[in-house]
């Protein structure tokens, strides 16, 4: 797998999602549990925005400090015991993984969830030098046995039925029992502590490293990673080069953002910091530790105007604010990052050819923005795609009319949507609830009666767009 | 242990950065630092009560004694659990809490009750995945949360508080902090003082869980089905 994931055109791909009834009810209300739990922790701690604000300027001095973390990094996790490995390409990165296993003789890999290793498409690498590869998050272990992608960053087997559940395990793993949620999950305890206890290497992302330590640290709550980390004897973290902190004290910062912004927990189960091998004194942890520190296009990004896209956490708070992924859902978007920082990062990875749809698929109505963690200003990076792709590109997307026709007439529509700016807020507050619109009046009711409709951005587009010119100008 | 490719890599990013690369970089010193206002000024019985009260939240059940009382307290947990096989960490804090004589009593009564003992090797972890019951020491306690940190080394094996199906945390009083802030400082100024931290820090809040099946929350998908904290006052 890579960044792209199947070959279906984007309008097929829409109408799939459109089409498919419970993965949008599945979607509409993961939504609203995610988004409702969020708003409750940020409303619970009082004090959300200046959070927000210590949470960019920690990521916006990482990034422009990127160069000299990386460096303290790789010589602490050196110190400890580790092997650093920076790759350029996803064809380096996998190469180099390939390498170890040949090495190790490697016959089964254990997985914990990691997007990076996705886009680089490390199962595939390793299944080709001859070794099972296990995945072993809960719901990427149901997407595995099916061979499908995930379609959400948090929950990425959100569009599957417990019903599909069962029929999968029944066909793949011999399942005999019914389809209650918790016989499921103890039979993958049950089939997944035997692959943990027999596998050669295990394999992880990285949510933060600590460049002052060399730690790589994991947020889950599963427990999965500790798994895959205590029992093999060989380690392989994989991270995207701007998944890094400066200290202890920033990535807890960050790390409170993270679990807040994605479920609306204060901690998740599970944060486990591993530094290096382990020690000559303890028994569990592994006796060879490889760190994979990855660019596979990140650097392009650096220094341009979209700079702020690293600063990502990977929360999907934008992905639960967005009423155009909880039309469509997650595999519309045909990448792995699905959502507005799905529709932000991969036309950066991975060029406009595949994806000048996908700065398409969004409403510019800034909930994402408002959504974000660590404020990046998602919807001002899809009107600068949508420019680079009109006047630079001279690429022609026609995804408006696609992705919502009567929405987007009435967006577009200069007057219609400067009596929004003006009145919108305030006429429709009596139909507001929760930053959404449901049941609205008039021109809105096509659209809400099929789903909620968000509410208007405190600043427009248009004005934050008149004023941007104003500053620049003046 | 090796860098491989550093040196291009790094050049490319101050590069694009538009400037040389850089081999100093002042610590900075953000606008704001809203994590500080957490339970400031709280005492640490407060702190306890917000820990009790976070557990409701985690399916977590809590106790709270004196060191007097901790052993009929853990008996009552385990045989609450149904475990007679348990898995203990060791070091010092096992002998001054007086948990070591307490073991050899559950030895003569039919219990099997294994400390973690680096010379046994694998046996460890092996005993520990049939285990009932993990048995740890909270290294320090964060309150907002509801979470245990553990600094796993020699004495406290990653696997205790992994594999068995229950998960039962001791914690001193005085671990008790107000939330993960005071945990990263702590960290953070052993590291400047050139005190390498554990090779595994383990921040635990609860049992193993996940929402993966039609968001249903389930326990101990991977990790302990059930937990259980014990704060001792007078640790
Ligand atoms: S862009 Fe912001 S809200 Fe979206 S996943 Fe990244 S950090 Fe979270």
């Amino acid at each position: 797998m890579s960044i792209k994931i199947g070959s279906k055109a984007y309008a097929e791909r829409i109408q799939d999602g459109i089409d498919n009834s419970f993965m949008r009810k599945a979607v509409s209300s993961a939504q609203g549990r995610f988004r409702t739990g969020r708003l409750k922790a940020a409303e619970e701690l009082g004090d959300w925005e200046d959070w927000r604000t210590l949470g960019e300027e920690i990521r916006s001095h990482t990034m422009e400090n990127l160069d000299y973390y990386l460096h303290q990094l790789s010589e602490e996790v050196e110190k400890r015991g580790g092997t650093v490995f920076f790759a350029e390409t996803a064809e380096e990165a996998n190469a180099y993984v390939q390498e170890i296993a040949k090495k190790k003789q490697a016959k089964k890999v254990v997985k914990s969830k990691s997007m990076v290793t996705e886009e680089i498409g490390l199962n595939e690498a390793l299944a080709e030098s001859g070794c099972e590869v296990v995945e072993s998050d809960l719901g990427e272990w149901i997407l595995q046995l099916d061979e499908d992608p995930p379609s959400h960053i948090v929950t990425p087997a959100l569009h599957k039925n417990k019903e599909q559940i069962r029929e999968t395990f029944v066909k793949k793993k011999g399942y005999t029992k019914s389809d209650d949620p918790v016989e499921l999950a103890a039979f993958a305890r049950e089939q997944l502590r035997q692959d943990f206890l027999s596998a050669d290497i295990g394999v992880t992302g990285c949510n933060f490293a600590v460049a002052e330590s060399g730690a790589v640290t994991l947020v889950t709550n599963e427990g999965n990673a500790r798994m895959v980390t205590s029992l093999p004897d060989t380690q392989i973290s994989v991270m995207g080069m701007e998944r890094i902190v400066p200290t202890w004290e920033d990535l807890e910062v960050v790390v409170s953002l993270l679990t807040r912004a994605a479920v609306g927990q204060k901690l998740t189960s599970y944060i486990t910091a591993l530094t290096g091998t382990r020690l000559e004194d303890e028994v569990d942890g592994p006796e060879d530790f490889h760190l994979v520190i990855v660019d596979n296009g990140r650097s392009k990004i650096l220094g341009t105007e979209f700079q702020s896209a690293l600063h990502c956490i990977r929360c999907a708070a934008c992905i639960n604010a967005c009423p155009v992924y909880r039309h469509v859902g997650g595999h519309s978007y045909g990448s792995i990052y699905p959502g507005p920082i799905g529709a932000v990062l991969t036309p950066l990875l991975d060029g406009y050819e595949d994806h000048k749809e996908l700065p398409y698929a969004s409403s510019l109505c800034a909930a994402c923005t408002e959504a974000c963690p660590v404020k990046i200003p998602l919807h001002e990076h899809l009107i600068m795609h949508r420019e680079i792709i009109v006047e630079r590109e001279r690429m022609n997307a026609k995804s408006e009319e696609i992705m919502m026709k009567g929405f987007a007439k009435w967006a577009s529509t200069p007057a219609a949507y400067k009596m929004s700016t003006k009145m919108a807020r305030t006429a429709l507050k009596p139909w507001t609830k929760d930053e959404h619109i449901e049941n609205g009046p008039g021109p809105l009711k096509g659209w809400t009666d099929q789903r909620d409709f968000p509410a208007p951005p405190k600043k427009s587009f248009r004005e934050w767009y008149k004023h941007r010119e104003e500053r620049r100008n003046g | 242990m090796a860098i491989h490719n550093r040196e291009a890599f790094l050049d490319k990013l101050a590069g694009r950065l538009g400037r040389p690369r850089r081999t100093e970089v002042a610590p900075p010193s953000y606008s704001v630092r809203p994590q500080e206002r957490v339970f400031q000024g709280a005492t640490q019985d407060e702190l306890v009560e917000k820990l009790e009260a976070q557990c409701e939240v985690i399916h977590t059940s809590f106790e709270r004694v004196t060191l007097s009382e901790l052993e009929d307290t853990l008996r009552r947990v385990l045989n609450g659990y149904g475990v007679s096989k348990i898995v203990s960490a060791g070091g010092p804090r096992i002998e001054t809490s007086g948990l070591v004589d307490f073991y050899d009593q559950l030895r003569k009564e039919d219990y099997e009750v294994q400390i973690w003992d680096e010379e046994k090797g694998r046996q460890n972890v092996e005993f520990a995945e049939q285990a009932g019951a993990g048995i740890v020491f909270s290294d320090i306690t964060l309150a907002e949360s509801g979470t245990v940190t553990l600094f796993n080394d020699r004495y406290n094996g990653r696997s205790i508080s992994l594999l068995p199906e229950t998960f039962i945390a001791i914690i001193p009083k005085s671990t008790m902090v107000p939330r993960m802030t005071q945990a990263g400082r702590l960290i953070h100024e052993e590291e400047e003082k050139g005190n390498p931290v554990s090779s595994c820090v383990s921040f635990v809040t609860g049992p193993s869980n996940s929402a993966d099946i039609e968001m249903n929350l389930i326990v101990g998908v991977h990790g302990p089905v059930k937990a259980t904290y014990i704060v001792v006052d007078d640790l």
